[in-house]
């Protein structure tokens, strides 16, 4: 049946019904259970719409991470991290469809824990659509959303955790190796510590965690991956040296650098407004509304912080800072976009702007190479926009919130640095120290980003 | 014959390629450079980090001239590209050995 014969259908029940009840001038009862039914299959499909577009807008973030990432390496490297980030993202979503989706959400399922006292491992299993032109009986959940438009929405949020990694490891990472972490933590690492919170998982049932779109379940999940990856993998060759000296390696296209953080700005609207879950209710409505109000001034606030800072910091604005303090901002407003006042949410996201400034320089004084500011921006600012839910949600707990970012780190981070261990004893996770300076480009891929230009 | 090989401003060369084209420089060689002189590098910050900036882009130029017009491509050459801060560059002269134009196969200043 196809859609349009598919509404025709349904208005044509409806019409019909409304008919039938006014002309035998029918009791109320009869109308009321039309329009009943009515309402609900109207909520199902706003509250599917929701993640249809809130997942088209996450999957832009995609193209956002790409070009952020591009501009900001070198010009010898940029085709590589374009193809990681193809690559990737690709791969993220076919791992999720086979692994993560009902590791994710066993819907009560669990292969270890339950529901009420807490749950640990979801379930095994390659995710399934609901059949074609479903009707009312032949949907997952009638009071929720289309199984294909949650399940569309939901990888999209893995395939952006998997993105943040790729932009702190560039420029001497090797991309077999790369795709291979990659596809453990949207397998397994991802999947297992959001369900904990999102899936009803021991987070969230037992210890009553808050994150409402992801600053601890996606963005710190991702920090903390490339926390290890980065201290596995070394920095890059050049970097530092041995008196101290950090040596800037200038972004090759700024352009592009901002292109792509306004693009996440945007994607963001997806990210945070979708995580509402639901559109069917005024309720619902007005608080997609707040979500995107706050999500962007945060964005406005970190951006602004990091403006104001770095001039007072260098006497010179650094736009690869105002960059990665908007995201900062982004970032923090994450965890909780729904209940600040649009002043608050500024601040926090402010605050996000200012972690990210200092946090850039105190990583290079570790020797800790992160090409793009990822681990600041959604490892640091994960933390504190997860921390921050306490100043505008009463329902936050210390505990909650605290107990639940240290199980997810230490999760997180040692499963990641002991893959990255073994990826770096098996396979070899660096390029050569040849191939490093000549340029991945044309050393692991044949291929130039600027082929007319010079090379640096 | 005589090469002469100029470092200049970048943006003086449009003003430069027009007073030698009057003096009736024919031919132009032009490269981008970085260089310094003696010009003292500065500080820059990138992301914390602070860096010495030691090259400032030029433009070289080069071209081969008849002997009885070198000295006058020369004065041309610095009084257009002159502005009187630091950095204006240098012009250097030297002797050529053969020329050939290799489409016609001339030799010698008629090559130039």
């Amino acid at each position: 049946m196809n859609k349009f014969s598919k509404k025709m259908n349904k208005f044509s029940k409806i019409i019909t019904t409304g008919v039938l009840a006014s002309a035998m001038a029918a009791p109320a009862l009869a109308q009321e259970a039309a329009s009943q039914e009515a309402a609900v299959h109207t909520q199902f499909i706003f509250n599917s719409l929701l993640f249809l577009i809130g997942g088209f807008l996450v999957f832009w973030m995609a193209a956002g991470f790409t070009m952020l990432e591009a501009g900001l390496v070198r010009s010898k490297n940029v085709t590589m991290q374009l193809t990681k980030n193809m690559a990737l993202f690709s791969l993220a979503g076919i791992i999720y469809y086979l692994v993560g989706y009902n590791l994710m959400y066993p819907l009560g399922n669990w292969m270890i824990g339950a529901d009420e006292t807490g749950g640990y491992i979801g379930a095994i299993g390659v995710a399934a659509l609901e059949v074609v032109g479903a009707g009312a009986d032949a949907l997952d959940d009638l009071s929720y959303a289309s199984t294909g438009s949650d399940f569309f929405f939901q990888l999209m949020f893995a395939a952006a955790t998997a993105s943040i990694v790729s932009g702190a490891l560039a420029e001497r990472i090797k991309l077999w190796p790369f795709l291979v972490f990659v596809a453990i933590l949207t397998g397994l690492i991802y999947p297992i510590q959001a369900s904990w919170k999102w899936g009803g998982g021991f987070l969230d049932s037992q210890l009553g965690f808050l994150d409402f779109a992801g600053s601890t379940v996606v963005h710190s999940v991702g920090g903390w991956a490339a926390l290890a990856g980065a201290l596995v993998l070394g920095a890059r060759t050049g970097r530092y040296g041995k008196d101290g000296r950090v040596v800037p390696f200038h972004g090759s296209n700024l352009p592009l650098a901002t292109l792509g953080t306004f693009i996440l700005w945007m994607g963001w609207f997806g990210f945070n407004g979708g995580s509402q879950l639901a559109m069917g209710t005024l309720g619902d409505v007005t608080d997609i509304s707040r979500i995107f109000a706050n999500t962007n001034t945060a964005a406005m606030g970190g951006a602004l912080a990091a403006l104001v800072l770095t001039q007072l910091l260098y006497k010179k604005p650094d736009l690869t800072m105002i960059l990665n303090g908007a995201l900062a901002g982004l970032v923090a407003i994450t965890a909780e976009p729904l209940t600040p006042t649009l002043g608050q949410a500024t601040l926090i996201g402010a605050m996000g702007g200012i972690i990210v400034v200092f946090a850039v320089p105190m990583l290079d004084k570790l020797k800790i190479d992160d090409v793009v500011g990822a681990i600041p921006v959604h490892l640091f600012a994960g933390i504190w926009g997860t921390m921050a839910v306490l100043f505008t949600n009463p329902e936050a707990t210390l505990k909650g919130q605290l107990l639940s970012i240290v199980i997810v780190g230490v999760f997180v981070f040692v499963i990641s640095y002991v893959v990255w261990m073994i990826l770096k004893a098996t396979m070899g996770i660096r390029v050569s120290q040849e191939a490093e300076i000549n340029g991945l480009d044309m050393t692991e891929l044949g291929m130039e980003a600027y082929p007319d230009f010079t090379n640096r | 014959m005589k090469l002469i090989i100029a470092a200049i401003k970048p943006f003086k060369l449009e003003e430069v390629r027009e007073a030698l084209t009057t003096i009736g420089v024919q031919g132009l060689m032009v490269s981008e450079i970085k260089g310094y002189g003696r010009q003292a590098g500065h500080t820059e910050i990138y992301r914390g980090a602070e860096y010495v900036v030691n090259f400032i882009p030029k433009i070289k130029l080069e071209m081969v001239v008849a002997d009885d017009i070198a000295e006058q491509v020369v004065e041309a050459l610095a009084a257009a590209a002159k502005t009187g801060s630091i950095g204006d560059g240098k012009v250097f002269v030297l002797n050529v050995e053969t020329s050939l134009r290799v489409r016609t196969g001339e030799t010698g200043d008629e090559a130039l």
